[in-house]
This record gives C-alpha cells, sequence and structure tokens, in this order.
C-alpha cells in the first residue's frame, strides 16, 4: 500500500466523502469532517517522522519507496519516495493543512463543502507534487494543485478576486508547461536524443525517472544544460516567485482568503524552491553554475525589492505578502551558494517562512474578520484592546524578522554562513534585508499595536478566541522548538543536502578537505600507514 | 476489382444503403413516418460499427497486390479513425434530438445527411489514393453544407452555408488542382506511388506548386491560418449540433487525411513543406488563441479554439515522426470527446435557437446543475491540456513529438499558447463558478446526460490510465508509419 499513498490520498477520499456524503446546508459536520481528515492526514505524516531514517545514504536515502508501473508504453511510473527534504515539507503541509482548515471556521460562511473539498484536493496535490519521483508524475500533481487554489482565490476571494486568480493560474501555468518542454528535453537526451539538433541521446531506455537523471546529469552538454535550465527555472521561479517574476503574488495574497493565503505562502511558494534543489541543482550542475550569476542576482534584488516595497504598504497582509518575496529571495541566496552550509539554512528556511508567515498570515486574517479592514492606518493601540493577539503577533513577527531563539534567525543565519563562504559581497546585501525586515515588521507592530487607541471601532475589539489561540499558540511552540533546538531538522537534511552539493559540486568535499585537512585523523592514519 | 474485396468496404456499403433508404422514408408517406429517425439512424450506425469490426478481423488476411488496396486500405489506421467517427455521430445523433424535436425540419432528412457525411469521412481515413480521399472530402463537404444551412429560415444560418459553400467549393478545386499536379509529375494518384516516384525526384517547380495548393486545400478543411476565416461565422450560424459536428467529427477526418497523405506519400519531400506547415501552425495556435480571448459568443470562442487545435495536430504532420503520428491519433480522440462535452453543454442552456451562446448564459450554472458544471470544467482543463484529464496526454504526445523532431521554437510557442488558451477556457468557468449573476436556465435531457456523460467518463479515465489508449495509438498507427519508414519511437 504505501505509508506515502496513504499521507497523499487522506486528504482527496476525506474530500470524495464529503462530497457524497453531506449535504451543503450542514455546514458544522462538513466543517468538522474535514478538520477530521486533515488531522488525520497530520498523525499519518507522524508516522514517516518516527520511521524516517535520516543516516540513509545514496539509494538508501530515498525512503518509503513505492514504485507502480503506471504507463508503460512511455515508461512512466507511479514512483513515490522521500528524502529528509521531502519530509519536513510534507509535515509543514500537513500541520499547515490542520491551520487552514481550522481557520477557515469563521471566515467562510458560503459555499462551505465546496471550499472544504478544495482545500483537501490542493492538499494531495501538494503532498502528491512532494513525494513523486517520476517527472510525468510530478508535473501531473504540480498542475493539479492549480486548479483548487484557483477556485479558492476566485470564488472566496476578496473584490478583485476574478483578476487575481486568473492570474496566479495563468502565470504558474506559463511557467509550468516552459518546464515541460525542459523535461522533455531531459527525456530525449537520455532515450535516443534529438537528431534534427546533432544532439545525441544516451541511448538509455526511456524513462522519468527523477534518480536516473541525477545519475546522467553530468553527462548532459553544458549547452543543452543551459536551456533545460532556462525552462526549469521559468517554471519554478514564477512559483517562488522571484523578482521580477512576483507580480501575481501581492493580489493572490491580497485577494485570497486567509486560508488560501496560508498556504500559498506557507506551501506553494516552497514548489518552487524544492523544484530547484531536487530538479535543476542537481541534474544540471553546467546549467547551474552558468545561470548562478543571473539567478543571486534576482535573488539580492528580491530581498532588497521585496523589503522595501514591504516597508511603503499601506494593507498588512500586502506588507506581508511583499515580505515574503524577500524571505524567498534570502532561500534562493542560500541554496546558490552552493555549498551545504548555505542548502541546510535554505531548506531549514523554507519551513520556517512556512511557518511564520503562515502565523501572520493568520494573525492579520484574524483581525479582519473582526474589523474588515486591513489598512494600517485604521488601526493603532490595540495592544490595549487585544493583549493577547498583541502578544502572539509580536513573536510572529520576532520570528520573521529573525530574532535568536526563534527560528527566522537559525534559518537566516545559517543562509548568512553559507553565503559569505562563497562571497561576501552577497552576505552583506543580504543583511542588508534583514535589517529592512527588522524595520518594516517593528514599524507595523508600533503602528497597529501601540500609540493611542483612538480609531472608535476598535474599542470594542474582541482578543483571539480558544480556537484562534490553539492555533497560534502551536505555531509559536513550533517557532521555538526549531529555535532552540535545530540539531534534530539539521540531520533530518544533512545527508540530502550534502546529497546535493555533491551532484552539484563534485569536486567541493575534496576542495574542502584540501583548504581545511581534519587534523587528528590524518595525523593518525598516516602513522598507521608509515608502520 | 474483385468481387471479394468488396467485403472491405462492407461498412461503407451498409451505410450508404441505410442513409439513402432514410431519405426515402418520409416519401413513402404512411407508417414510415411514424418510425422513429433518431433509432433508425442508431441501428443503423450499430450495424455499420458491427460491420467494421467484422471487417477488421479480415484485415490479416487482405492481399495487399489485390486493386482495392490500391485505393483503399482497411487497416489500423483507418479502423481506429472509422470507429472514432461513428462513435461521434452516435453522440451527435443523441445531441440533435432537442433540435430536431423542435419539429420545423425533417429529421430523416437529417440524419441521411449525417449518415452521408460519415460515409465520406470513412472514405476519407481509408483512402490511400488522392482520388478516394476528394471523393471522400466532397461527400463529406456536400453533406456539410446542407447541413449547416439547416434552419432554412434562419439568416444567420443561411448566410454561414453560403459562406461555408463558396469558400469550401473554392478550396476543393484548389485542392484538386494541386491533386493534378502531383499527378502529371508523379503519374499516380496511390499514395505509395507516389512516395516512390517523389523519392528518385530531386526537385521539380510543378510538383511543389501541387503540394503547396494540395496543402492549402487541406488546412482549408482543418481551418488552419490563414484558411480559417470561415470557422467562427460557420460555427455561429450553423445549428449548434452541426457545429459541434463540424468541429468534431469532421475535423478529426481532416486530421486523418492530413497525416495518410503526409505521412505516407509526401515524407521524402519533408524539408521543403515542413517550414511551410509548421509557419501555418504557429500561426494557427497564435492568431487562433488569442482572437478566441475576446469572443464573447461561445460558438464563436470554439470556432477559434477549433483552429488553434488544429495548429496543434499540424504538429504531429510536422514533425514527422512515430511519436508525431501517435499524437495525431490520440489527439483526435481526445478533442472530439472533450468538444462534444463542451457542445453537450452548450446544449443543455439552450432556451430557444440561438441560446446558450454567450458568456453570460453560463453564470451561475454550478449552483443549478453543479454536475454538470464540473463536467465542463474537466472538458476545460482538458482542451487547455491540464492534467489529470486527457486532454494532457495528447498534448503531451504532439509536443514531445515537436521536441523531438527538432522544432523546439514551434514547442515553445505551442505550450506557451496552451497557456494562453486557458484563459478565455477560463471564462467560462469564471461564469459558471465565480459570478453571482442570473441564475442559468436549462433544460437537462436524458440524451445530453448520456453524451456529457460519456465525455466525462472518457475525458477522465483517458487522463489518468491513458495506456490504452496509446497501446491502441501505437498498434493503429504502425502500418502508416511503416509507410513512412519511421524507426519507432525508443519509448517502449
Amino acid at each position: 500500500m504505501g505509508i506515502l499513498n496513504i499521507v497523499t490520498y487522506i486528504p482527496l477520499i476525506g474530500a470524495v466523502l464529503i462530497l457524497l456524503f453531506l449535504p451543503k446546508e450542514n455546514g458544522k459536520a462538513i466543517r468538522y469532517t474535514a478538520t477530521f481528515v486533515a488531522v488525520a492526514d497530520f498523525i499519518a505524516s507522524l508516522y514517516l517522522w518516527f520511521n524516517f531514517n535520516p543516516k540513509g545514504t545514496g539509494d538508501g536515502m530515498w525512503q518509503f519507496r513505492f514504485i507502480h508501473s503506471w504507463i508503460p508504453s512511455l515508461n512512466v511510473k507511479y514512483d513515490f519516495g522521500i528524502d529528509g527534504i521531502s519530509l519536513l515539507l510534507i509535515l509543514l503541509t500537513t500541520f499547515m493543512g490542520i491551520i487552514a482548515v481550522v481557520s477557515s471556521f469563521a471566515a467562510i460562511d458560503h459555499r462551505q463543502k465546496e471550499y472544504y473539498i478544495l482545500l483537501l484536493l490542493l492538499q494531495t496535490g501538494m503532498i502528491g507534487t512532494f513525494c513523486a519521483l517520476d517527472f510525468f508524475l510530478f508535473y501531473v500533481f504540480w498542475e493539479i494543485m492549480l486548479v483548487p487554489m484557483y477556485f479558492i482565490i476566485g470564488i472566496w476571494g476578496g473584490p478583485r478576486k476574478l483578476y487575481a486568480a486568473i492570474k496566479f493560474f495563468l502565470y504558474t501555468l506559463s511557467g509550468s508547461v516552459v518546464m515541460l518542454l525542459s523535461i522533455l528535453a531531459l527525456y530525449f537526451f537520455n532515450s535516443d536524443g534529438i537528431p534534427f539538433l546533432n544532439i545525441k541521446g544516451l541511448g538509455n531506455a526511456a524513462t522519468f525517472s527523477v534518480l536516473q537523471y541525477h545519475k546522467i546529469g553530468h553527462l548532459i552538454p553544458p549547452t543543452l544544460q543551459f536551456w533545460i535550465f532556462l525552462g526549469f527555472f521559468l517554471g519554478f521561479a514564477i512559483k517562488v516567485p522571484m523578482f521580477p517574476f512576483h507580480t501575481w503574488l501581492p493580489d493572490a495574497h491580497v485577494e485570497a482568503p486567509t486560508a488560501g493565503s496560508i498556504i500559498l505562502a506557507a506551501v506553494l511558494l516552497k514548489m518552487g524552491t524544492y523544484g530547484f534543489v531536487r530538479f535543476a541543482l542537481p541534474i544540471l550542475p553546467d546549467g547551474t553554475k552558468q545561470w548562478l550569476p543571473w539567478v543571486v542576482a534576482l535573488s539580492i534584488i528580491g530581498i532588497i525589492y521585496g523589503a522595501l516595497v514591504s516597508l511603503v504598504q499601506k494593507d498588512m497582509k500586502k506588507l506581508v505578502a511583499y515580505s515574503s518575496v524577500s524571505h524567498l529571495g534570502f532561500v534562493m541566496l542560500g541554496m546558490f551558494a552552493l555549498n551545504p552550509m548555505g542548502l541546510k539554512g535554505s531548506v531549514i528556511q523554507m519551513i520556517n517562512h512556512g511557518i511564520s508567515t503562515g502565523a501572520l498570515f493568520l494573525l492579520v486574517g484574524i483581525i479582519y474578520e473582526r474589523r474588515h479592514t486591513r489598512m494600517i492606518a485604521e488601526y493603532g493601540g490595540l495592544a490595549k484592546v487585544m493583549p493577547v493577539y498583541a502578544t502572539l503577533f509580536l513573536i510572529a513577527a520576532l520570528s520573521s524578522m529573525g530574532l535568536p531563539a526563534l527560528n527566522g534567525f537559525v534559518g537566516e543565519f545559517t543562509i548568512l554562513l553559507g553565503a559569505a563562504n562563497r562571497s561576501i559581497v552577497w552576505a552583506s546585501f543580504a543583511s542588508i534585508g534583514i535589517v529592512l525586515g527588522a524595520a518594516y515588521l517593528l514599524w507595523l507592530y508600533q503602528r497597529v499595536f501601540w500609540g493611542p487607541l483612538d480609531n472608535p471601532a476598535n474599542k470594542n475589539l474582541l482578543d483571539v478566541n480558544k480556537r484562534e489561540l490553539g492555533l497560534l499558540l502551536s505555531l509559536v511552540v513550533l517557532m521555538v522548538w526549531i529555535g532552540i533546538k535545530p540539531g534534530v531538522f539539521f540531520d533530518i537534511i544533512e545527508e540530502p543536502v550534502n546529497y546535493v552539493v555533491r551532484k552539484v559540486d563534485p569536486t567541493y568535499f575534496a576542495k574542502q578537505q584540501l583548504a581545511y585537512p581534519p587534523a587528528a585523523p590524518v595525523a593518525v592514519t598516516a602513522v598507521e600507514t608509515s608502520r | 476489382m474483385n468481387w471479394n474485396d468488396m467485403i472491405y468496404i462492407l461498412p461503407e456499403v451498409i451505410l450508404t444503403i441505410g442513409a439513402s433508404a432514410m431519405l426515402l422514408v418520409p416519401v413513402t408517406g404512411g407508417r414510415g413516418a411514424k418510425l422513429s429517425a433518431k433509432w433508425m439512424m442508431i441501428i443503423l450506425l450499430a450495424i455499420t460499427a458491427g460491420a467494421l469490426i467484422y471487417c477488421s478481423h479480415a484485415v490479416e488476411n487482405i492481399d495487399q497486390s489485390r486493386q482495392l488496396q490500391a485505393m483503399f486500405a482497411l487497416d489500423g489506421f483507418s479502423i481506429f479513425f472509422k470507429l472514432l467517427f461513428i462513435g461521434a455521430i452516435a453522440m451527435l445523433v443523441m445531441l440533435s434530438e432537442d433540435f430536431l424535436a423542435e419539429g420545423k425540419y425533417s429529421p430523416w432528412e437529417y440524419y441521411s445527411l449525417l449518415g452521408f457525411a460519415l460515409c465520406g469521412m470513412m472514405f476519407m481515413a481509408s483512402g490511400v489514393h488522392l482520388i478516394t480521399i476528394y471523393i471522400g472530402l466532397e461527400l463529406l463537404s456536400l453533406s456539410s453544407y446542407i447541413l449547416a444551412g439547416f434552419y432554412k429560415s434562419e439568416l444567420k444560418s443561411t448566410e454561414a452555408a453560403m459562406k461555408y459553400f463558396i469558400l469550401g467549393a473554392v478550396s476543393s478545386a484548389i485542392l484538386l488542382y494541386g491533386i493534378s499536379l502531383i499527378y502529371g509529375v508523379c503519374g499516380s494518384l496511390n499514395l505509395l506511388d507516389i512516395a516512390a516516384a517523389m523519392s528518385t525526384i530531386v526537385t521539380n517547380d510543378a510538383l511543389m506548386f501541387g503540394i503547396m495548393l494540395l496543402g492549402a486545400g487541406l488546412c482549408f478543411k482543418i481551418a488552419a491560418v490563414p484558411f480559417h476565416v470561415w470557422t467562427p461565422d460557420v460555427y455561429e450560424g450553423a445549428p449548434t449540433p452541426i457545429a459541434a459536428f463540424l468541429s468534431t467529427g469532421s475535423k478529426a477526418a481532416a486530421f486523418a487525411i492530413f497525416a495518410r497523405i503526409f505521412y505516407t506519400g509526401l515524407h521524402d519531400f519533408h524539408l521543403e513543406w515542413n517550414y511551410v506547415l509548421a509557419t501555418i501552425s504557429a500561426l494557427s495556435m497564435i492568431i487562433g488563441n488569442l482572437a478566441a480571448i475576446t469572443q464573447d459568443n461561445v460558438k464563436r470562442m470554439l470556432g477559434y479554439s477549433s483552429i488553434a487545435h488544429a495548429g496543434y495536430v499540424l504538429l504531429g504532420v510536422i514533425s514527422l515522426n512515430a511519436l508525431g503520428l501517435r499524437g495525431i491519433l490520440m489527439y483526435s480522440v481526445v478533442y472530439v470527446f472533450a468538444n462534444l462535452g463542451i457542445w453537450a453543454t452548450v446544449l443543455m442552456l439552450r432556451r430557444h435557437q440561438y441560446a446558450g451562446e454567450r458568456v453570460d448564459d453560463f453564470e451561475g450554472l454550478s449552483r443549478r446543475s453543479p454536475l454538470w458544471a464540473f463536467a465542463m470544467v474537466i472538458f476545460l482543463l482538458s482542451l487547455g491540456g491540464i492534467p489529470p484529464t486527457a486532454g494532457f496526454i495528447g498534448k503531451y504526445f504532439l509536443f514531445a513529438a515537436a521536441v523531438q523532431a527538432g522544432f523546439g521554437w514551434l514547442a515553445v510557442i505551442a505550450v506557451l499558447m496552451s497557456a494562453v488558451s486557458m484563459f478565455y477556457y477560463l471564462r467560462l468557468v469564471v461564469a459558471m463558478y465565480l459570478r453571482e449573476g442570473v441564475e442559468a436556465e436549462f433544460a437537462i435531457t436524458t440524451p445530453l446526460r448520456i453524451v456529457a456523460g460519456i465525455c466525462l467518463v472518457v475525458t477522465l479515465a483517458l487522463g489518468i490510465v491513458p495506456s490504452s489508449l496509446i497501446d491502441q495509438a501505437v498498434l493503429s498507427s504502425s502500418h502508416v508509419a511503416a509507410h513512412a519508414a519511421l524507426t519507432p519511437h525508443a519509448g517502449r
């Protein structure tokens, strides 16, 4: 059966059950069933966490493999398997899945049945994307995610929902169809080549297996790698989103309902970065190096531009949305440092961003439900009427800006280390982004929570209720956990990250050995051999 | 000609006799007129399909040296398409019921014309001789002209029929001229003989001109840019079931002859024609998709989208490899089912002759009929090529063929344009789900339900478990691929 199948399809089964058995008038039953399904899925994914072997190397790194023939004539396999990076992202997905479902209880009051069905379908698509080790399967799940999200924004969104939904759909679709061409180019290179372009194939049996391409990636001629990387880059960079492909993001975030924003920020954006770390880097080492300056430049621009634009936003949700552009810039920068430190930070930061930004969107959603406005100018002095809310907001903001002892610090610090290891210039630019990050978040906090409580509409605001408190506290626990004990997370991604580094820069570890020879063991072996 | 060979055209013979008989029923008056024309037609189609399957079992025993083989091939390729055509026509019969129930028009005439059109399509699929192909095409076209003008009293319908007829007649003349030039140079009209003659010719202006004219005539039939201008007008003016027929069955037949002529007959001159066709394909995809964006009339939108789909299918012709040929076969199936599904849904919204046509008519459909709104979404996603629908599998083959053939730039245009196409397909989704406008009025009848249901199941099933269709396409295309001397793709 395969535990990964169970984790992937629990939401789908739940969606079908809701569709068939629950009448659409019975909102309560639908809500609780959806919550039950999301919780069940999270518990199933915990099985992965407890049974995962972080020490697995080589083929053993890919765990819980489930392979089954799907389309024999194309040799498309239904191939599921995860490494440490996928594991963390799947856990993030199932966890945020609960948050998304529960946070929608009050916000979604019409067409609830369709809403929860789509939310659960989306979750199946996301988990499937993280599990797939076959390009064809990956692409199918990747596209499946688009449709539910389109509906979630388009039906339950804000005033400009139609525009935002279509923009989201078309942007992501355009990127992913170009990615499909890159997949096809890989496919033909591995098998019988592209005769018209004088590209000789390797003559292997045609396959879509990602692991096979990990093995043959370095054989692809650099010019071909250049173009294939470009295709992947367009697909993933739009999803990340990197500057200048980010313009769909603020629209989608601002118009989406709270849960949509949470899922979008926490998981969907990670699809892009996950794509880079899983496919583009290990398969295309030459392509990565050729495009590296551009990607890094765009990441740095994204970091600073996102932060600067956040600084001037009048709408809280838009501010958080632009801060995502900045944070994802960090993730990309760390990744393209192409050393273990940077990559580890990058992966951890993916998780951190999911938790912190998810929490911020949830918090913005909570205040929006009460006041139906997100304009910063409408607020002020909220700390007096909503002390618990204010405290939780502060923790989330501090986590997002990277205060030590919270999760954001771990990610950003590791990324900076990795980037500095590569180039001190990159790190300096990135640290400007950190300073700006602190600026826009603290300034936001100051304007909303401090100062006089002068807007009469805010005088009687209710503090967070138990449901909201529960959601926020669970996120805060995660922030503190990753902030204080990041070791367990680093252990899980240690092996996959080294694997990616070995693929993209085969000589990296040898060079490290030369530059910093591990003193004592070398001496011992020298003595032993001399005997 | 040996009488024993006649068995191979048995389905066409049966169909012709049946269709002629149906034309005569109203004339006899009295008892005959009380029979249900629809059921007679369905029975006729069933018998034809049965005869076809009977013949297909005899395919292995066909003596390739017999005379009939020079004109008419009963091979996997033709059987594949013929079964598709019969299925499509059967579904069209179901779609036409309400339209005919208005009572103004004789169902016997209508169904017998559909029967003749089907007969023409079947000859096209089997034609390995340009004359067979031409006659089949004319039979199809003449029936279609009349069917397009079937609303005799409606100005729009008459206009559509006139337009279609005049342009169609000119294009047939062009086609015929091209055929005659090819005959003049090659000395034969059999596609295999043409291929043999061409392999000895290095270059010949008359032949080039002939191929060009032949290609232009064929491009008119599949409505590729710049021979596309009739499409939106005809689709808009023709009765909706007939627009459905023109955009599915009739179009798939044109794809079939396109593939047959270029793969079997003209493959040696590949380098001469592929860039011309590549340009036509690119223009079709770009202009078809961009023009569809601005349409408010669903029939016109589907007209432009069918122009774009002709562009995608041309990718399969241009790439001239095994993948491309399979792609054409599979895409025809995928396209026919998705499109018929959409037309069935359009017909559900039909309140009077031309309703269900504006995008606004779809507003609120998701409330009134969640199932068919969902089905419509699946059909639209399939046309847009989004997995897990059948459209993705079809497009995958065509795009893969283009990449393998080195037409990377064309593949880039194709994928970007299929992203653009989602823009106008989503307009219908927006109307159905996202707008809170007036609730859609609609009348769902059992036949429409059956057609839309079949299309929904097929579109989803072929998207999730496409193996059977792929295997069938591989098998059915092997004969034609062998003529073009294609090495089978190593992906098996």
